[in-house]
């Protein structure tokens, strides 16, 4: 029996090792030094801020694994010999393998800061990260500060968690406003604002300098470049996370940032596999990135390996990039390509429009000569992924989004609708005459 | 702010220990008129039982309940065994034993709290209203910029099983478990009612009028609590009015004002079989005696169970009932909002539910059968089995135990709809329609989805709605109340109640949307 062996027991491990064993009777082992069975690492920020606990994020039942002879190991992979298909684990017996799958995920990106290994100084991303930030800053009166480096998704995210136990947080942000590398202005602007209104500290063109010791070897203070000092308890260290692929120097497999896959996810070394957070794409597919540390690609691709794994060889080919996340109370959802006013193409332009009141938005993004829809971001209007997916792979214009965009709404019943209002933000704007048409469910059913 | 929360804890935790405390307190005095009243009253012709009263309990002064009561459940069952034995069966008393001397109690109250009825009701019912009205409302603020507010849930002692819960679990145990079995004990609590029962159906409160006041003002104030958490949320706002609006109206005025106009008790919104008694005979005796209205209730009672169910739930779900309308589905979600993480998401614990409430539904359906049966054939017995023993059964095991001791009081430690879930009849029915032809479903937004569990952890019917979402699938499960929380606390906008076409309602994926399109039709092709 062909033995198939996964490192990682993330979602892009875990999904592959699910649907292998749909497909086939393969002996599948699953290894991980992280903890003994699957969770959603997405969910660790609501096990501190008390909204879970831990088994919770576990979303298969213990018993799960052994009725799919999905085999379990606790171990952290030294090394892997390539040539003789055998894996080196720290503590424990070496594993053999026919099959190699590495989906080992990221790591928190450090870089090279002064004070970046002192006690109280870490980033989030493991569930030993979440265990630390529980050590580190358990309440306000231990941790009486904490501090912030990295806006982005998981840095606002820290900061969130820490206030629910109203800590003070200081959130030090390289650019000029939140997340601008991806979000266009009034969107990052919006974000800054609400932001502040959850009283966190956020300063924004502001980078670490160094982080200071005290006598013990803890964290007590940061300096940044605006030559300030602030003390605090806790750094969080939030700048990104890259693929945790340390244990493959030397192993032969062809390493760039990440485990260089083709579209078939296979490495330069035949019958090794790399998806997930730690694969990197040759050449990139359309304008994702080389490496996508996100969700649903680790599962995507999963999916697509499993099948190749089965005998029926299949490309990672992502549809149309899509994306989600929660910035304290708002949501924010992202179809197609909405790019910032540094990344955009000339050919791009935006329809934006905001609400006069809530911290809600909109941007529409489309090709400035044919009107071609290009992406939409929402902020506190949830959208329905099915529509805007079809409008994309249908290339619709702007115009027929706006007119149709009731279809694509997926507000809980009762929610006051904002068409109208974007829809006449849009014609005042555009000097067309465009009416909102009503919900339709035979449009939103139809495949055609 | 929080020291007005604080200061609302302790005016309601002093609310509360009056409120405990009552039924140890005060002094009966039993009149011989008074005794007579109620034996013409109810029409009784034990002249044993009487005597024996006379001798023992009347002009006598009782410090207490208790002592007056074991007088008079001695008296009764001593009565009792003496008719039975002589075969004197027109003067066996069928009146339980508690509820006897709950009615005599009632009628020989004395001293402090009978002559400052309004003064007792302000020191339990209003202190406990506006202690936990300051404990609440300071929330406003406290919680900070509208959205989902689960800060602390698992943190805190009352909300993840700590002592306070546990304590929370015995005392609810124990109210209902008085309630039901030990009535006498609850007249010092209706004393405090009766200004306002005499006022609505011209009677004296008794102890279900005291519940139905209670349950009423528990929902009204932890309805406050509903609209300041979810006051970002449409959904839970207008569902949270609707529910409140249904106990009230329906549940405890409707029935109270019938009652002053003559009219049989009769709350509008009660369907067969959660109504289990509706078909017994004494109630449609009563019914077919109550002329018009009577016939009315009950044409509206039996076209609620086969047309209401049937067509609302395919048009709007369950959820019309059980979360909009039902009174148990009241409770739970307000009083029961704080605890809905506990309910078990178990695979075995769907199994056991599976059993159980298709269990309590048969047995209901078939108790009413034999109840029809003995009604029209004018037999005690169907089959050799008495129809009284069935429904005294069912009446006992489901409708106090399951519904009422099991149901509000396991709210702390095993969840707000141990009932609803495991237990009501009429939501094992509903479910039935809701799976196989409804338009209502929880539909999933696409791949978004990131299987972060707040749905499951929140649903309070114990469904695992990540398992559905992370595979793309909508939710159609029969037990599903279409309480919405699933919905409020994703962070994604995942999941939205819908009623749609049924056509793609259910929508088994093996490959979810965002993969590449040959992907799909290769995976589903093959299956």
């Amino acid at each position: 029996m062909e033995h198939v062996v996964i490192i990682g027991n993330g979602i892009a491990g875990i999904t592959a090792a699910r649907h292998i064993r749909k497909l086939s009777n393969k002996k599948i082992t699953v290894i991980s030094a992280e903890s003994d069975y699957f969770f959603s690492r997405t969910a660790l920020m609501y096990v501190y801020m008390g909204h879970m606990k831990f088994e919770h994020t576990q979303p298969y039942e213990n018993w799960f694994w052994k009725k799919n002879r999905i085999e379990l190991v606790n171990a952290y992979v030294n090394k892997v010999d390539t040539e003789n298909k055998t894996l080196l684990l720290q503590n424990s017996q070496p594993i053999k393998f026919d099959k190699l799958i590495i989906a080992t995920g990221s790591k928190p990106n450090m870089f090279g800061w002064p004070g970046q290994d002192l006690k109280g100084v870490q980033g989030l991303y493991s569930k030993q990260d979440l265990e630390l930030l529980e050590a580190n800053a358990p309440n306000k009166e231990i941790c009486k500060r904490a501090v912030i480096v990295g806006g982005g998704l998981i840095g606002i995210e820290m900061a969130e968690m820490l206030r629910s136990r109203d800590i003070p947080v200081t959130f030090l942000v390289r650019e000029a406003s939140f997340w601008d590398i991806v979000l266009p202005q009034g969107e990052s602007q919006m974000i800054n604002e609400h932001i502040r209104e959850h009283h966190i500290d956020l300063q924004l063109n502001t980078n670490l300098v160094e982080i200071i010791p005290d006598e013990n070897g803890r964290a007590k203070a940061v300096t940044t470049d605006k030559g300030e000092t602030i003390e605090c308890n806790v750094v969080g260290l939030t700048a990104g996370v890259s693929p945790n692929i340390n244990f493959l120097k030397d192993s032969g497999i062809t390493l760039g940032k990440g485990v260089l896959v083709n579209q078939f996810l296979e490495t330069n070394i035949k019958d090794i596999y790399a998806i997930g957070d730690c694969a990197e794409q040759h050449r990139a597919i359309g304008s994702r990135r080389p490496v996508e540390a996100v969700w649903y690609t680790g599962r995507m691709m999963g999916e697509a390996l499993a099948q190749t794994i089965c005998g029926r060889k299949t490309p990672y080919n992502p549809g149309h990039w899509f994306n989600s996340a929660k910035f304290l109370d708002i949501e924010y959802q992202t179809y197609g390509w909405v790019f910032p006013a540094d990344s955009k193409k000339e050919h791009e332009q935006h329809f934006h429009w905001r609400h006069p009141k809530e911290k809600i938005c909109i941007t529409v993004a489309y090709h400035k000569h044919s009107n071609q829809l290009l992406g939409i971001n929402t902020f506190g209007i949830r959208m329905r992924h099915k529509i805007i997916d079809r409008w994309l792979t249908e290339e619709r214009e702007i115009g027929y989004a706006m007119e149709h965009l009731r279809d694509a709404n997926f507000d809980p019943e009762f929610y006051s609708r904002h068409e109208k209002a974007i829809v006449a933000h849009y014609n005042s704007t555009y000097g067309t005459n465009l009416a909102p048409k009503k919900k339709s469910w035979k449009r939103i059913f139809s495949n055609a | 702010m929080k020291a007005i929360k604080y200061i609302g804890l302790l005016i309601f935790l002093i609310g509360l220990s009056i409120f405990t405390l009552l039924p140890l307190t005060g002094t009966f005095t039993l009149s011989a008129d008074n005794l007579q009243k109620v034996v013409t009253d109810q029409n009784l012709k034990s002249e044993i039982f009487v005597q024996e009263l006379e001798n023992t309990v009347v002009d006598k002064s009782f410090n207490g309940v208790s002592a007056l009561s074991s007088k008079i459940t001695t008296a009764l069952e001593n009565a009792n065994a003496h008719h039975r034995k002589n075969k004197e069966y027109n003067k066996v008393m069928y009146v339980g034993p508690h509820d006897m001397a709950a009615t005599l109690a009632k009628a020989s109250g004395e001293g402090f709290l009978v002559n400052n009825k309004i003064l007792m009701w302000f020191l339990t019912f209003g202190l406990g209203i506006i202690g936990a009205l300051l404990f609440i409302l300071p929330n406003v603020v406290l919680l900070g910029k509208k959205g989902i507010k689960n800060d602390g849930i698992y943190h805190e002692n009352a909300t993840n099983r700590g002592w306070i819960a546990w304590l929370v679990f015995i005392y609810l145990v124990s109210f209902y478990l008085l309630l039901y079995f030990r009535p006498e004990y609850a007249v010092n609590w209706t004393f405090t009612l009766d200004p306002f029962s005499q006022w609505l159906s011209g009677n004296p409160a008794g102890h279900w009028f005291v519940y139905g006041f209670m349950y009423s003002i528990v929902m009204t104030v932890m309805a406050v609590r509903m609209y300041i958490k979810y006051r970002h949320n449409t959904y839970q706002m207008v569902r949270t009015t609707s529910v409140l609006f249904f106990q009230i109206v329906f549940a405890f005025l409707i029935p109270e004002i019938m009652v002053r106009l003559q009219m049989p008790y009769y709350d509008f919104k009660n369907i067969f079989p959660l109504d289990y008694d509706f078909f017994f005979q004494w109630n449609l005796r009563s019914l077919l005696n109550s002329g018009g209205i009577g016939l009315f209730i009950l044409v509206w009672g039996i076209a609620l169970t086969l047309v209401a169910v049937p067509v609302l739930v395919y048009f709007f779900g369950k959820r019309w009932y059980c979360s909009w309308v039902c009174g148990c589905g009241g409770l739970a979600e307000t009083l029961g909002d704080p605890y809905r993480q506990h309910s078990s998401k178990s695979l075995f614990s769907w199994k056991v539910e599976r059993w159980l409430i298709h269990g309590v539904l048969v047995f209901a359906v078939g108790m009413t059968l034999m109840t029809l049966y003995s009604f029209f054939t004018a037999s005690n017995t169907v089959i050799g089995i008495k129809t009284q023993s069935v429904q005294n059964a069912y009446s006992f095991l489901i409708g106090a135990i399951f519904a009422g001791v099991i149901g509000t009081g396991f709210y702390p430690i095993f969840g707000n709809r141990v009932w609803c879930r495991f237990g009501c009849p009429l939501a094992a029915y509903l479910g039935f329609v809701q799976r196989f032809k409804s338009r209502f479903r929880i539909t999933t937004n696409g791949g978004q989805c990131i299987s972060c569990g707040n749905c499951s952890t929140y649903c309070e019917q114990g469904i695992d709605v990540r398992a559905y979402a992370q595979k793309g699938e909508n939710i159609v499960r029969s037990s599903c109340v279409g309480c919405g929380i699933c919905s409020a606390v994703c962070p994604r906008g995942v999941l939205n109640l819908e009623n749609g076409p049924l056509e793609g309602r259910i929508n088994p994926t093996e490959v979810l949307l965002g993969n590449d399109v040959d992907l799909m039709d290769l995976v589903n092709k093959k299956s």
